[in-house]
């Protein structure tokens, strides 16, 4: 049977989803895999809803868009609040606990990761989140190895942040190991 | 990264487009910030200079076609690229480009409209303007990518169409598919088929007429050549009362496509010759059908489609002859129905032509909804 | 100068098109002489584009030479493409008053404000002529027109003023009574680079000329000639003086990089940086 798995990044405009979403893409791609993905955000440069979507493959892949997901990432309790919905009963649902309040009662399993604290505390930036959640979605899935992940992560970011995320990529990897 | 090695990459669409462009001999590139394709300027500023091209930003849209077609004239291949309300503005000086048969490529990734509309949103509502967007007798050369890879390879067509026929031409694009990553693999230089426009001989003067695709100078290179938007003749000297120099001219400009519908015209099919139901679809909306295709079949219905990859002009023969095979043709669109009427007219009566819209919010028409829609027609009949 | 002037050799076998007693005889005559003067044989290293309006039709198509005829407005756009791609090649712009300032105008400030290295030489008639005297940019206040029949409500434009301020290498208004002021001051736009202005006050008999009160072209002239005043006798003069005057005479002239200097220079550097990486 061919893999495939559908996610949502969601968030807030701002916070990365959108880049975290190209990462984990272009790093299936390098991994030999298919993979598309979209985004979604508002006019505003910050501060509006925000999400990115990633379908990854071995086979042709058709309709770009996620309609239910297999792992749910969310960095906001909006985007909590209007993705659950989306998410299949067998997914996955991965939760930054510093900016996400209330967790629905759900049987689904679920993550939780204090991934803007980490960021804050590690890195001296919230908005290294993205990564550290990135890193704990790439183990969840984990149909995309780590140097192809490592690769697209340099290859995205601003040179002069490149260790910081990388390294925020491995704290998030090691919150599931 | 290089465009000079085959290799697979996972570029967003606006970027696949500018490559495409780089790989087909664009060397000048003229734009306004605009969402959905402020990227391939932004691309394209990067990547041009390396290859000895110019791109610049320009005070408005059309200032940045104007500027285009003025490289042109000095030889270069130009592109600009612009969404809905840019591409209103243009209007103006693709007639011109029209009239004066100047090869340029005008990339429109549409969003939802009218006007400032859902400005990051997906829709499909410019496929009537870009084929009647300007005043007068013309005709439009348009081509719809559906894919990241095809925002590479429409890019060098559109250029190709451009250079051979001598006129603007238009890749439409849309939101989704040029904001959309996905894996491309870019042929190597040398594969890419690159057409140049045909320069002419010392001593020619006839640079607007004689021939089907006259020839065509560039300024500083000794033929005075007189290039005007008034009505002229072989010789590009204006006639602004004369009848017939009016109707040989346009007649020419406008049979130069339409009598080459064929070469033009690219799609995809599948089971024309067996199907029932039929889908008619382009750009973004048509990435929902294989999903459909596949459950339809499951369930016994006897269903094909074409996908146009040129929309204009319209490939009257090819779907007349879908209209000839299927009962129904179901057209998706994310409007509130353009290219359906033009299914219609030419189905004449000979199939059932079934719209199915849907806008706003850039969603895109689904699988599901496409299949559901599949089914109920499927009952109708039985 | 090899031999004696003559327009002839610079413009097609075709009948021109200007009314009898047009403004636009007189420039065509003094920029063909600037091109003799300055000793070009023929219009071999020039572009010429213009846009809508009669003064667009003085290099198009009657100039033996490349000339590009725009839609209305949009004459420096092209000439910017052109300029850009074939940087050793003189650009010049013919345009009317509406075409340059009015529909045309922000075009005209970002070529100035870019330094684009092309001479524009705007024909004022103070109308818009061709369709038949319309209300223009540059409509003295007060003055019936088509669309203006009380008068014109509006303020005019001062076009060479607004070249100076949006970085005009070289900005200059004469008349066309001033024939050999205006030939000396196309000849010294044309030596040197950036983005040069003239504006050339100029008389429209039939569609301006009878509605402002003159009874034919010696009266409009006559008009021009005495109401003229150089730039340095304008300082001396209050605003209400001013007003109904021409203050005529060279506005500027500078030395800025062009815009396609520094284009040139980014595609070097962007391909060091290339080579580099």
């Amino acid at each position: 049977m061919t893999q495939r798995v559908e996610v949502r990044i969601s968030g807030l405009g701002g916070q990365g989803v959108v880049l975290a979403g190209q990462i984990l893409g272009k790093a299936a791609v390098y991994s030999g895999r298919n993979a598309v993905q979209t985004q979604s955000y508002g006019s505003e440069a910050r501060g509006s809803a925000a999400k990115s979507e990633v379908i990854i493959s071995d086979s042709k892949i058709g309709f770009p868009a996620v309609r239910k997901c297999d792992v749910l990432v969310t960095l906001s309790q909006t985007a909590l609040d209007k993705h659950f919905k989306d998410l299949k009963k067998g997914g996955v649902l991965l939760v930054d606990v510093s900016t996400v309040e209330s967790i629905p009662e759900t049987k689904v399993k679920v993550f939780k990761i204090p991934a803007t604290e980490t960021a804050k505390k590690t890195f001296g930036a919230g908005i290294y989140a993205n990564m550290i959640m990135l890193g704990a979605l790439a183990r969840i899935i984990n149909l995309v190895n780590d140097k192809a992940m490592e690769k697209a992560i340099r290859e995205s970011v601003p040179e002069k942040t490149v260790e910081a995320n990388v390294n925020a990529f491995n704290t998030g990897l090691e919150f599931l190991t | 990264m290089t465009t000079t090695k085959s290799n697979t990459y996972f570029w967003q669409g606006n970027q696949a487009c500018a490559e495409g462009a780089i790989a087909a001999g664009c060397r000048f590139f003229a734009g306004y910030p605009i969402t959905p394709a402020s990227e391939i300027a932004a691309h394209m500023a990067k990547r041009l200079p390396q290859v000895g091209g110019i791109a610049i930003q320009m005070e408005d849209e059309l200032a940045s076609v104007g500027v285009a077609i003025g490289a042109s004239w000095a030889g270069a291949k130009a592109m600009t690229a612009t969404s809905g309300p840019g591409f209103s503005l243009m209007q103006e000086f693709i007639g011109y480009a029209f009239i004066t048969e100047t090869p340029c490529v005008i990339v429109d990734a549409q969003r939802a409209g009218p006007s400032t509309g859902q400005a990051t949103k997906c829709g499909q509502g410019d496929v009537m303007q870009s084929r009647w967007g300007t005043h007068g007798d013309y005709s439009a050369i348009v081509l719809s990518p559906n894919s990241v890879e095809e925002m590479f390879t429409l890019t060098v067509r559109a250029f190709n169409l451009a250079e051979e026929y001598r006129t603007p031409v238009i890749l439409l694009a849309d939101e989704t598919i040029a904001h959309m990553r996905e894996q491309i693999t870019v042929p190597s230089s040398d594969s890419v088929n690159v057409i140049n426009r045909r320069k002419p001989r010392a001593g020619d003067k006839a640079f607007f007429g004689l021939e089907e695709v006259p020839p065509m100078p560039a300024v500083g290179e000794g033929f005075n050549v007189a290039v005007t938007g008034s009505t002229h003749d072989e010789y590009g000297i204006r006639f602004t009362a004369d009848p017939l120099v009016h109707k040989k001219l346009v007649e020419r400009l406008n049979n130069k496509i339409r009598n080459h519908v064929e070469e033009i015209s690219d799609f995809e099919d599948y089971n024309i010759e067996g199907c029932q139901i039929a889908l008619l679809v382009y750009g973004c909306t048509s990435r929902a059908i294989y999903e459909a295709v596949e459950k339809a079949e499951a369930k016994g219905i006897k269903i094909g489609y074409i996908r146009l990859k040129t929309i204009w002009p319209f490939p009257e023969k090819l779907v007349r002859k879908l209209a000839e095979k299927a009962e129904k043709i179901i057209v998706p669109e994310m409007n509130l129905g353009q290219i359906c009427y033009e299914v219609e007219r030419v189905a004449n009566g000979l199939a059932e032509v079934i719209p199915l819209n849907k806008i706003g919010g850039g969603e895109l028409i689904t699988p599901e909804e496409l299949l559901a829609k599949i089914l109920r027609e499927a009952e109708k009949n039985e | 100068m090899s031999e004696a002037f003559s327009v002839r050799k610079y413009l097609r076998d075709l009948k021109l098109p200007f009314c009898p007693g047009c403004g636009i005889f007189t420039l065509m005559d003094a920029f063909l002489r600037s091109i003799h003067e300055l000793g070009h044989e023929d219009l071999k290293d020039f572009v010429f584009c213009s846009g809508i309006g009669c003064s667009s039709w003085i290099c198009s198509p009657y100039f033996v030479a490349d000339s590009i005829h725009t839609p209305h407005g949009r004459s420096i756009p092209v000439a910017t493409g052109i300029k850009l791609v074939h940087p050793s090649l003189n650009v010049v712009v013919f345009g009317g008053d509406g075409d340059i300032v009015g529909i045309g105008m922000s075009h005209f400030i970002h070529a100035a404000r870019r330094n684009l290295d092309i001479l524009v030489i705007m024909v004022n008639n103070m109308i818009y002529g061709m369709t038949g005297g319309q209300v223009a940019p540059t409509t003295p206040f007060k003055t019936k027109t088509a669309t203006t029949p009380y008068g014109s409500f509006e303020e005019p434009l001062d076009a060479t003023r607004l070249a100076v301020t949006a970085g005009a290498c070289y900005s200059a208004r004469w008349t066309t009574a001033h024939p050999n002021e205006l030939k000396e001051s196309i000849k010294k736009a044309l030596r040197m680079k950036g983005f040069r202005f003239i504006e050339v006050v100029s008389q429209c008999p039939t569609a301006y000329g009878r509605r402002a009160g003159f009874k034919n072209v010696g009266e409009i002239l006559k008009w021009l000639k005495e109401n003229a005043v150089s730039i340095g006798q304008a300082e001396k003069l209050s605003e209400k003086e001013l007003e109904k005057r021409v203050v005529v005479g060279q506005f500027v002239e500078r030395k800025r990089p062009t815009v396609v200097e520094n284009v040139y220079a980014v595609i070097k550097e962007a391909q060091v940086n290339d080579t580099k990486s």
